[in-house]
């Protein structure tokens, strides 16, 4: 300032409103942050603090990592016999490879279904558009559970399918759908696809159609048009979509165990046992950080992607 | 007639201009703006701007986007906090106040009605945050739905009216807690043409028949003319010129505000006799000198521009009678704009001018058309010199 | 917009997606109103299963814990992912923001395995420690609900509160209110319907879980989902189908009022744009 102005009452009392109002944005801040540091950050370093301790029986089945000696000196263990078991044991080797292969080929099929139906769906005429976007959503609405469960009913040996195939005269034996890797594509793609679609339809709703007239005016044929301008320009949305099916299929746990047979290994099914069937803490743990690392770099991704979708609009206004 | 070398921001007295051709007498300053700079980040949206603007004025920030008349205006309602300088409403400081304690209310672009509420109450907000008694404000509401002429509109929701009722309700609500300033931000971008014209004189109706000082921000010369007693032109975070806007079309001070003040032709020259009652000016886009009736205290031998609107150009076949002020040209186009016609004449010098000659003038004699050689001349009242 | 219909390709996609979609939940259904209990064998219209739901204790208490559950969590997490929403939109760079947006979308992707051990870790732990949470119940299901739905509320209102128009506040701060009464009297009613979606999204994620909730459940905690996911283990029954009828009713009727919902605010803002909007 050039002249500085005689501190007033009225002066004072603006400062302190505003600090009132410094301290309640904080406060904004602060309540939805320290629960995400306590119940979703915290966590994540137990897991890491867990997967190296080793198991016991008892309560809590896992032992100390820090301990006092007997002279009280701090003593540190740490157990990496959890994370060398997930090198020697071929069954998470297996189990984790499998998971990628399921997912990655799940996550294929759900963009070919999806694209197709988010782009029909963007350049529907308004009124039939809401419809269309309403149905994609409904299912997402629905119990998970309930949805898997009625592949169950259709897949199973004795299922509708197989019903309807036998009775045709098609096959002449039930077709092991439920029980094969193919149940759990099937289940994934019908579970994820409306997360396929949206972030699809997002993308290509935004697409300004005069740039394919465009295209189209300057000579391209509408495949190519297709190929050179709309889907390049789509490609946060196939991004998006496909981290969004990719990244849960992974650790999928429900879909494998109930379409999928004894033998089909999924890592998150992988986990589920080693924590409900044999109670090893630690090596569910380890389990779980393994994954962790394998999905950290989708992850980042899809952060990086939601961060450019919603840049803060407090830039300052000319 | 402005003093046109003393820059517009020194003002050491603060008694209300003289508004030529107007009968309206203004008020003791009401908001004074002192050296006023706003930063955002390494970006100067306002860079020292001094301003007053005194009690019962209806004051236009003209320019194009990003000149910072936006945020001049947002800095009045306290949106935003100046990076340096004083800003004072009322003579009192309005340093971290917030916009809720200021007299002042604004209009906005967007109109920012409350969409959930009714027109009657989006009116009434104001005054229920003041506290108002129910009868009063009831009343209160009553008179500005008549002055917007919108009684028959009160209960119905912002999106069941038309854009220009949507207006008038925006400009009610803002008027209704009779605010000592009224800051209207770009008013009337919203409508169409037609209704904005005779909104522009609504607006003056309802600003001379409230008293209240008015603080217009828009781009559109026409608009700021119609209605502004005075005009602030800015550019680049700061005010060139500030004027009636007669005095500011026929006096710009700069190249920039008679660009951007009207239609010009600019002639570049050298200042070759600066007399107290008359200047020479030669410039290689012309044959002769161009001759103004008055003096303008410059340095002979420096650059200098003439300024000329288009509609003191007169056309000729014949060479006309004088030794300066006058070219020779063919004539280009022709824009026929109904009452007025604009005669696009390229001189020999290759530069392209343009006259506006009335329609009514081109009587059964005028022959003057396409592809036509014809002269090009003015008076010696009629240039204005800038030296920047 | 002939030429949408006609395309012929375009058509047969959304035709063979949507019935992929909906024909196992038709088929679904369609067969909780079967008299035998034999899923593949139709033998005639009944509603029989329907009564044995009303009859079925142990459903039935799962299904009033579940629906406890989701009305705090739905109610916390709105609280909680709009006001994470806010400090995203509104109130421009802070300590630690980078940190504070990856912590609200990593819970959208992250799979639900990991999720529910850390948080049974995290329960564990802080018994010990604290002694609280004591044993694992309704109460830690409920934290580890609001957690992921505290994400799924702050991504559905940073998208409502970028689309919203400011001044709308500034106007009313221009016209006298102080800024706790304009965001009650303005912000919340403008935002109200994305509130609700926001809601229900929540309650419905939460009503759904069955992962995180084995996870972090106690002895005599048992959700809805976990009561459904052992029974489906142990084979294809009609009462499901019947319960699951419900819950698809039920579903569909609550996107549908969210659905009018939106539609009735775009209209709004469409309108309030179009006079706003010609610059």
């Amino acid at each position: 300032m050039n002249a500085p102005a005689p501190v007033s009452l009225r002066h004072r009392v603006n400062q302190a409103r505003l600090r009132l109002q410094a301290s309640g944005q904080r406060l904004v801040i602060a309540v939805p942050f320290g629960w995400l540091l306590l119940f979703f950050l915290l966590p994540f370093a137990l897991v890491l603090k867990i997967s190296f301790a080793e198991f016991r029986i008892g309560i809590p089945p896992f032992t100390d990592l820090v301990t006092f000696t007997d002279q009280a000196y701090l003593r540190v263990t740490l157990a990496f016999s959890n994370y060398l078991r997930m090198v020697e044991d071929r069954q998470y080797l297996v189990a984790y490879l499998n998971s990628l292969r399921i997912a990655g080929g799940s996550t294929l099929i759900a963009l070919l279904i999806g694209y197709p139906m988010a782009y029909a769906i963007a350049r529907a005429p308004k009124g039939p558009r809401a419809v269309l976007l309403f149905l994609v959503v409904l299912p997402f609405w629905t119990s998970f559970l309930i949805r898997v469960y009625a592949w169950v009913g259709l897949l199973k040996g004795n299922g509708l399918i197989n019903a309807a195939l036998l009775s045709l005269g098609i096959i002449d034996q039930p077709l092991l759908i439920a029980g094969s890797d193919w149940g759990v594509h099937i289940g994934i793609v019908y579970s994820y696809l409306p997360f396929m679609i949206l972030p699809l339809y997002a993308t290509l709703e935004k697409l300004d159609p005069s740039l394919l007239e465009a295209a189209h005016d300057l000579g391209c044929r509408p495949w190519k048009a297709f190929l050179t301008v709309t889907l390049p320009l789509s490609m946060p949305g196939v991004i998006a979509g496909c981290m969004l099916v990719f990244i849960p299929a992974v650790g999928e746990f429900v879909i494998p165990e109930l379409l999928g047979g004894a033998d089909t290994f999924m890592i998150g099914r992988v986990l589920w046992n080693e924590f409900f069937l044999n109670r090893d803490w630690p090596v569910a743990s380890a389990v779980a950080v393994v994954m962790l690392v394998l999905l950290v770099a989708p992850i980042m991704l899809f952060q990086h992607l939601q961060s450019r979708e919603a840049p803060a609009k407090t830039e300052a206004r000319p | 007639m402005p003093d046109q070398t003393k820059p517009a921001t020194d003002r050491p007295v603060k008694h209300p201009p003289d508004l030529p051709g107007c009968t309206k007498k203004l008020g003791p300053p009401i908001v004074e703006i002192e050296s006023v700079v706003k930063k955002f980040g390494d970006f100067t949206a306002v860079d020292g701007v001094s301003l007053d603007i005194f009690e019962g004025e209806f004051l236009c920030l003209l320019g194009g986007s990003g000149c910072g008349k936006t945020t001049l205006l947002r800095m009045m309602a306290g949106f935003e906090q100046p990076t340096s300088g004083r800003l004072l409403i009322d003579g009192k400081d309005m340093a971290g106040v917030p916009p809720y304690e200021r007299p002042v209310n604004m209009m906005f672009q967007s109109y920012a009605l409350f969409p959930h509420m009714t027109v009657e109450q989006n009116i009434a907000f104001g005054l229920r945050q003041d506290g108002m008694p129910r009868a009063a404000r009831a009343k209160r509401v009553a008179e500005m739905l008549a002055l917007v002429e919108l009684e028959r509109f009160a209960l119905r929701k912002p999106h069941q009216l038309s854009g220009g009722q949507r207006q008038r309700v925006a400009l009610a609500r803002a008027l209704a807690k009779h605010p000592r300033v009224l800051l209207l931000d770009e008013p009337l971008s919203a409508l169409d043409k037609k209704l904005r014209e005779r909104t522009q004189l609504d607006l003056v109706n309802i600003q001379e028949r409230t008293g209240i000082t008015f603080v217009v921000v828009t781009h559109d010369q026409e608009e700021a003319m119609t209605m502004a007693d005075r005009v602030a032109i800015m550019d680049q975070g700061w005010i060139v010129q500030i004027d009636a806007p007669q005095a500011m079309y026929e006096y710009p001070n700069t190249r920039f505000v008679a660009e951007f003040f009207g239609d010009v032709n600019m002639f570049e020259g050298v200042l070759e006799e600066d007399e107290p009652d008359h200047v020479r000016i030669r410039s290689d886009e012309l044959p002769v000198p161009i001759f103004v009736g008055h003096g303008i205290s410059g340095r002979e031998g420096a650059t200098v521009w003439a300024a000329l609107r288009p509609e003191k150009l007169t056309l000729s076949s014949e060479p006309p009678n004088q030794p300066h002020n006058w070219a020779e040209g063919v004539v280009k186009d022709i824009v026929y704009l109904g009452s007025t016609s604009t005669y696009i004449v390229e001189l020999t010098s290759g530069k392209r001018v343009r006259s506006t000659i009335a329609n009514h003038a081109r009587d059964v004699e005028w022959t003057i058309t396409w592809e036509d050689r014809v002269f090009v001349s003015w008076t010696a009242r009629s240039p204005v010199v800038v030296t920047s | 917009m002939t030429s949408w219909r006609r395309n012929g390709f375009l058509i047969t996609a959304l035709g063979f997606g949507f019935a992929f979609l909906y024909v196992p939940i038709f088929l679904l259904i369609l067969y909780s109103f079967n008299g035998g209990r034999l899923v593949t064998v139709w033998a005639g219209f009944s509603t029989k299963w329907y009564g044995e739901l009303l009859h079925n204790e142990q459903l039935l208490g799962a299904a009033w814990i579940s629906l406890r559950i989701a009305v705090t969590t739905a109610s916390f997490a709105t609280v909680l992912g709009t006001m994470a929403a806010l400090a995203m939109v509104r109130f421009g760079r802070f300590g630690g923001r980078t940190l504070f947006s990856g912590m609200l979308s990593a819970p959208l992707v992250m799979p639900e395995v990991i999720t529910g051990l850390a948080s049974l870790l995290l329960f564990v732990s802080m018994e010990r420690l604290l002694g609280w949470p004591e044993g694992r119940g309704v109460t830690t299901i409920t934290i580890a609900h609001i957690t992921f739905c505290t994400a799924y509320v702050a991504v559905v209102m940073q998208a409502r509160l970028q689309d919203m128009d400011r001044s709308i506040e500034e106007a009313a701060m221009d016209l006298g209110a102080r800024p706790l009464k304009v965001f009650f009297v303005i912000t919340i009613p403008v935002i109200a319907p994305a509130l609700v979606a926001g809601w229900l999204l929540s309650f419905t994620l939460s009503l759904d879980d069955l992962v995180i909730a084995s996870f972090v459940s106690g002895p005599a905690s048992s959700t809805l989902p976990m009561v459904v996911f052992s029974s489906i283990r142990l084979g294809v029954s009609p009462e499901i189908n019947a319960l699951a009828t419900l819950l698809v009713v039920l579903a569909t009727v609550a996107i549908a009022a969210v659905g009018w919902l939106q539609v009735r605010q775009e209209r709004l803002s469409t309108r309030l744009a179009q006079g706003a909007d010609a610059d």
